[in-house]
């Protein structure tokens, strides 16, 4: 048999039924549904009187639009509120798992299906959100679908899909300290430009990516969409199994030791053809911070803001222009002489347990600066509990960080945490669209540790330089 | 789902590249439970200023752009996202038919499952047409599915374009993907067996 990537072997394992011309039918092992993308889904179900096929591959959690306060204080937007209690009706009866506000399990959905042991290798994996992404760090293929591929899913658990191109990002040698995954897939984009991946799956290969941990290579994958791939994943090894044993819907003992053993299969063969490759030098990289409105929009944090003059085409140059004038930055700034106003540390990107350690590592002792106003919200209610048994949240706290309850949070200006007009943010989110975090809020993206230097001094810094107290 | 077949309608150039989904309906519009009505929505962000009133440099302000039916639009159109309220905002709208040199592939995929043609043109093609219109504000374009033509009024331009043979096919009938899969219930039901992993 020819040699085969990894994607082409979880693709073909998957195929149901295939017919010239048409999209392949595609079995899909895990659906994740949120509050946000599903509501109109059930209620298509619903009017042509079709059930859902597989309750029990089927996962709910509530994320994008709930409040990050406190769970004592309730959902006051009455349109939110009606949202959530759509998505608790539409589950009611079906036997789908559902954590909603009040579950210890509840989080954002990206975090919690692999976290909960939910997301395995060798999977297909789908949800109604776009950095579905996330779980291919596992070695699954794992895609965002819309509104009406979540209605197919839930009645047919399979998805009409013509088979993705594959494409080989491959980081050869080592990541330099303090450069972090966010910085990594940072650099791809910008390498790559927004829409590099269109149409591939990607699979991130080499020495620095194999050398991260699972949370960092969830954050990597889950940026693939901003490179415009349709999926990113990356080949399961120990470090992969030694994850997911023990989770609490991992497979147990001797089912775990043959899974292992399927899973070890599904690494992409030697020689295997990709469609495209990339080759990035490790070495090139360091820690980045976006200065414009698209995550291709990066700067080194010893750089400046570029002067759009210094584009060569004509839709980069006005793009880079209207960018700044949003942005509200003048060409040629030294990225470390931007102040900033907010400091958002979590969402799907960057909001596990390993992400807050590195943040609280950086900010322990010493005090978020008088101009910043600083939150930290973990991924989901386990993560949140873990940290505060590690005593994260005191650190956070101590500093002068807002230390909140689960959720999308300030990643997508939904829920009640939002940027103010004019504000300017420093966030480890995945988006820096212009009015994503709020209307007229100005966002830059970074890494963990980036991000909580960046609330202690005011204003971007290398984070090599920083001395820990 | 609506038929798409032939198509005849006023024009509006949005020249820029990269317009996300953020852009295209703010994430604080996606909480409504309804399909229908995100169309005050559409664009928000740029058709509205801090005051609500209706920016006059929006296109879609502009006098002459009268119940629009095509948008003609720059690269890699509807990335970020994968909310459907997108196609939902833009055919709420009154849009059916947009056209680019490329777009995402979560927002092409969306915009067939809602009846709207997404057309993509080389680069070339699709800013000769957007520079027509910008100097012609209010033209019309029409389409034919069926031929894959599309054409300016005065046909001074026409060209042809790719489409998937099966998508066109269920535009062109307004045919359920979920039907189409149901017919194959019973193969579905034969994976989950050789799998393994009956219910
Ligand atoms: S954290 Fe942000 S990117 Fe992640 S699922 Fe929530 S809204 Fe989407």
């Amino acid at each position: 048999m020819p040699p085969k990537t990894m994607f082409d072997k979880i693709w073909d394992a998957h195929v149901v039924h295939q017919e010239p011309g048409a999209p392949s039918l595609i079995y899909i092992d895990l659906h994740l549904v949120h509050e946000v993308t599903s509501p109109q889904a059930f209620e298509g179900l619903r009017l042509a009187g079709r059930k859902v096929r597989r309750p029990d591959l089927t996962v709910a959690t509530v994320d994008h639009n709930t409040p990050t306060w406190d769970l004592s204080r309730p959902v006051v937007d009455p349109i939110s509120k009606r949202q959530l209690d759509a998505l608790a009706a539409n589950l009611k009866d079906t036997g789908i798992a559902f954590y909603d506000r009040h579950s210890p399990n509840q989080g954002i959905v990206h975090v919690i299906g692999p976290d909960l042991g939910y997301t395995q290798p060798g999977m297909t994996v789908v949800c109604g959100d776009s950095h579905t992404s996330t779980h291919g760090a596992l070695g699954c293929f794992a895609l965002g679908i819309g509104t009406s591929e979540v209605e197919h899913v839930l009645a047919t658990q399979t998805l009409r899909q013509f088979k993705p191109k594959t494409m080989e990002v491959r980081v050869e040698g080592p990541l330099s300290t303090g450069v972090e995954a966010k910085d990594l897939i940072l650099g791809i984009i910008g390498q790559i430009g927004v829409n590099g991946g269109a149409g591939h799956v990607i699979e991130y290969t080499g020495e620095a990516v194999r050398s991260l941990s699972m949370d960092g290579r969830m954050t990597v994958c889950n940026m693939s969409i901003e490179g415009g791939a349709r999926a990113g994943m990356i080949a399961p090894d120990d470090t992969t199994f030694d994850y997911v044993r023990g989770r609490p819907f991992a497979p147990k003992s001797d089912d775990f030791d043959a899974a292992v053993e399927r899973w070890r299969k599904l690494p992409s063969d030697d020689g295997a053809a990709f469609d495209k490759r990339v080759v990035i030098d490790a070495s090139t990289l360091e820690p980045f911070v976006t200065w414009g409105t698209n995550p291709g929009m990066v700067a080194k944090v010893t750089g400046r803001v570029p002067d759009p003059a210094s584009f060569q085409q004509s839709a980069e140059r006005e793009a880079a222009e209207r960018a700044l004038d949003y942005m509200a930055l003048e060409p040629d700034t030294p990225i470390q002489n931007i102040p900033i106003d907010r400091v958002f540390i979590g969402a799907c990107t960057n909001s596990r347990i390993e992400d807050l350690r590195a943040a609280a590592a950086v900010i322990r002792g010493k005090q978020v600066n008088a101009s910043v106003y600083a939150m930290v919200v973990p991924g989901s209610a386990r993560v949140k509990a873990e940290a505060e048994e590690e005593g994260l949240d005191r650190i956070f706290a101590d500093a002068g960080f807002d230390w909140r309850v689960a959720g999308c949070s300030m990643c997508l200006g939904m829920n009640p945490d939002v940027l103010q007009p004019g504000e300017r943010c420093a966030s480890t989110s995945n988006r820096n669209f212009e009015n994503r975090q709020g209307k007229g809020g100005r966002t830059h993206l970074v890494s963990p540790p980036m991000a909580a230097a960046a609330a202690i001094a005011g204003h971007f810094v290398d984070i090599r330089e920083w001395k820990e107290s | 789902m609506q038929p798409f077949t032939k198509l005849t309608g006023v024009a509006a150039p949005l020249d820029r590249v990269n317009v996300d989904t953020d852009q295209i309906i703010p994430a604080v519009h996606l909480k409504r439970i309804e399909r229908t009505g995100y169309g005050q929505f559409l664009f928000g962000p740029l058709r509205f200023d801090a005051d609500g009133e209706p920016n006059s440099d929006f296109i879609l302000n502009h006098p002459s752009i009268q119940d629009p039916k095509f948008l003609v639009t720059g690269r890699n159109f509807g990335c970020g996202s994968s909310r459907e309220h997108a196609p939902w905002a833009l055919e709420d709208y009154g849009f059916r038919c947009i056209i680019a040199p490329s777009f995402a592939d979560i927002f092409y995929n969306n915009c067939f499952q809602n009846g709207l043609l997404p057309i993509v043109l080389p680069e070339a093609e699709a800013t000769a047409i957007m520079d027509k219109l910008k100097n012609n504000l209010g033209a019309t374009l029409s389409v034919d599915l069926e031929s894959q033509r599309l054409w300016t009024d005065d046909e001074e331009l026409s060209f042809s374009f790719d489409v998937d043979p099966f998508r066109k096919h269920c535009l062109l009938n307004g045919l359920d993907d979920i039907g189409l899969t149901l017919l194959h219930e019973d193969r579905i039901a034969a994976y989950e067996s050789r799998m393994g992993m009956s219910a």
